[in-house]
């Protein structure tokens, strides 16, 4: 499919050398940068600020929820309202389902992306320009095309209902990880291989002695961009789950904002509440990761 | 038949779970959502034949209409807006030295770590139509803010402006794309007296041209399937049968309604079908578009 050229030119495009490229602009200094700097903080502002408000607006009674919007502090302080949304709603279960699935799935797609990478990497076959062709393909396969027929599977294997398919698909690798990895195993010097084999290793031992421990950085960003992934995932918790103690947080949050903003018992904080706690543990990991983050959108453009 | 080496055995056995992984979820679903898509099938008995009916009453459903026309608008509207916004951030960041283009890149990152279903749950209290921060915003400079989630006519405006909150991996991409554009060339031209405009059309826009393609494609497909927040919003409740309901109906909104709540899985197999092949006819004219306006230096050097 043609689809493959973009991909690649972008990322020709785009090599993670973010950091130490030097300024576009000699002359960006003096007024002109004062006028830059203000611009961008302004723009901060605009998109810190929604944080700010559902932070406060979380922090408030009921009441007070809509007053004083720009006031960047709760007036009157509640932070009873985070001890309601534990009895209001399972959000603990909730927290540790969608570390687990989001583990299992981050986990489960980083190894078996790395497996197939590296049978892409390393070995020359017939039929290999015609196989990578096909991951980069599906690539642009739109999720919403093969979601009837999926479910139909985990249908038949008698899995839904459970959290099985949120990650069991990811056991076969993602094209994203295979080719973000295979790129990454192409860097790495073929005789490093050779001299093990000399040495007396397996294949296997090349991949999980070799190319898995040199491939760390980006097995890292395969796994913080699959954990996010996993943590965004509203739809097959909406196909997939009935019962409430299997949700994860954004199918429990999604259930509380239809029970407690639109339903006749609006309770405003709780909601808020409930949207801090799925957003904050994400951000905390972003801070945590945040280089691999950088790295990993600009090399394979993956939309965060 | 050749025997195939060794190595090639190996080769393929490191490939076994991609290969599974295609044949089983990807290009046997293709298929199998090809063919359901020509039955009435609703899980209970089993998938009648049923032609062409499930394409035939897609052209007559005034939803499909409705959800095909609230997809294409808000897809028209957000990707210039995006791509527009994270260009304009990415030269802004692009003109700026050392840690704080990075610390300024951050927080341009944050809103696209908040889960879709949070980015709904926000933008229902921000663009509340009584009491919502944007609305109080602009009541600041004596405008009154339209009822954004109720209004039919300004459902679609708001969920484009919420969509605008979310620039971070565009910008990333663009500002990427700028670091690499060689410094000489843009000091060439100063030196031939190009101005600041000319400077960023003959040199800058040329140089990222294949990073602008890319995320265009990548904004327009993503659009084309929005769905958590739109459905957070507007759907799942007493809310989705109201009357304004059918103004934030998204393409893939209705697919997952009529798949799964209704358990019309041959229509929902035929609306999944249309999508990928627009998806796909978009793609390749986006392809063939951009290989006469986009400037690859890799050919430029083999001549």
């Amino acid at each position: 499919m043609t689809a493959a050229e973009p991909i690649q030119a972008a990322v020709q495009a785009a090599p993670a050398r973010t950091e130490a490229a030097p300024p576009a602009d000699p002359a960006g200094r003096g007024t002109g940068k004062v006028f830059f700097l203000t611009v961008l903080a302004a723009a901060s502002v605009i998109f810190l600020y929604p944080f700010v408000w559902l932070v406060v607006a979380s922090l408030k009674p009921r009441d007070r929820t809509f007053t004083d919007p720009f006031l960047p502090w709760p007036v009157p302080f509640r932070p009873e309202n985070y001890a309601a949304v534990w009895d209001a709603a399972p959000m603990l279960a909730w927290l540790v389902n969608t570390v687990v699935v989001g583990v299992a799935a981050a986990l489960t797609v980083t190894l078996s992306s790395a497996f197939v990478a590296f049978g892409f990497a390393y070995f020359r076959f017939p039929g290999r320009n015609l196989l990578f062709g096909s991951v980069l393909a599906t690539m642009m396969l739109p999720a919403a095309v093969t979601l009837v027929p999926t479910f139909l599977i985990w249908n038949a294997a008698g899995l839904t209902g459970t959290q099985v398919p949120l990650w069991a698909g990811n056991l076969f690798g993602s094209a994203f990880y295979i080719f973000l990895l295979r790129q990454f195993l192409l860097g790495v010097p073929r005789y490093v291989f050779e001299a093990a084999r000399v040495d007396g290793a397996s294949y296997f031992d090349l991949f999980w002695r070799i190319a898995l421990p040199l491939s760390r950085p980006a097995l890292i960003i395969a796994f913080i961009f699959e954990l996010k992934a996993s943590w965004f995932d509203l739809m097959k918790p909406l196909i997939y789950l009935q019962d409430p103690a299997l949700y994860t947080l954004p199918r429990g949050l999604k259930a509380v904002v239809d029970q407690f903003y639109q339903g006749g018992d609006p309770k405003w904080e709780i909601v808020l509440a409930a949207g801090v706690i799925t957003t904050l543990p994400l951000i905390v990991i972003f801070f945590l990761g945040q280089r691999y983050f950088v790295q990993g959108i600009a090399t394979t453009g993956r939309r965060g | 038949m050749r025997r195939l080496t060794p190595e090639t055995r190996w080769a393929y056995t490191f490939l076994l779970p991609w290969l599974i992984g295609l044949v089983v979820f990807q290009v046997g679903p293709m298929i199998a959502s090809l063919v359901l898509s020509f039955t009435d099938y609703d899980l209970i008995g089993p998938p009648e034949f049923a032609g062409t009916a499930n394409y035939a009453r897609m052209t007559e459903d005034p939803k499909v209409a409705r959800a095909i026309g609230n997809t294409v608008v808000y897809t028209l509207l957000h990707v210039p807006l995006a791509i527009a916004l994270a260009l304009a951030l990415a030269l802004v960041l692009n003109r700026i030295t050392g840690r704080a283009a990075g610390v300024f890149r951050t927080i341009f990152y944050l809103p696209s770590m908040t889960p879709y279903v949070a980015v709904g749950v926000l933008f229902l209290f921000l663009l509340n139509g009584q009491a919502g921060m944007i609305n109080q915003f602009l009541g600041l400079f004596g405008i009154e803010g339209p009822q954004w989630t109720t209004d039919p006519d300004w459902v679609l405006p708001g969920i484009v402006l919420m969509s605008l909150w979310n620039l971070g991996s565009t910008t990333i991409i663009l500002f990427a794309a700028l670091r690499n554009v060689p410094r000489e060339l843009s000091e060439a031209a100063m030196i031939d007296g190009a101005g600041t405009w000319q400077r960023f059309r003959a040199v800058t826009l040329p140089m990222i041209s294949s990073a602008l393609f890319f995320v265009v494609i990548i904004n327009t497909i993503t659009s084309l399937q929005m769905f958590d927040q739109v459905y957070t919003m507007f759907f799942g409740n007493q809310t989705a049968q109201q009357s304004y309901g059918d103004a934030a109906l998204f393409y893939v909104v209705y697919l997952f309604q009529q798949g799964f709540q209704f358990l019309h899985m041959g229509y929902a197999s035929a609306l999944a079908w249309v999508l990928f092949l627009v998806i796909a006819a978009i793609t390749l004219v986006q392809v063939k578009v951009g290989n006469r306006l986009v400037y690859y230096e890799a050919e430029e050097r083999a001549g």
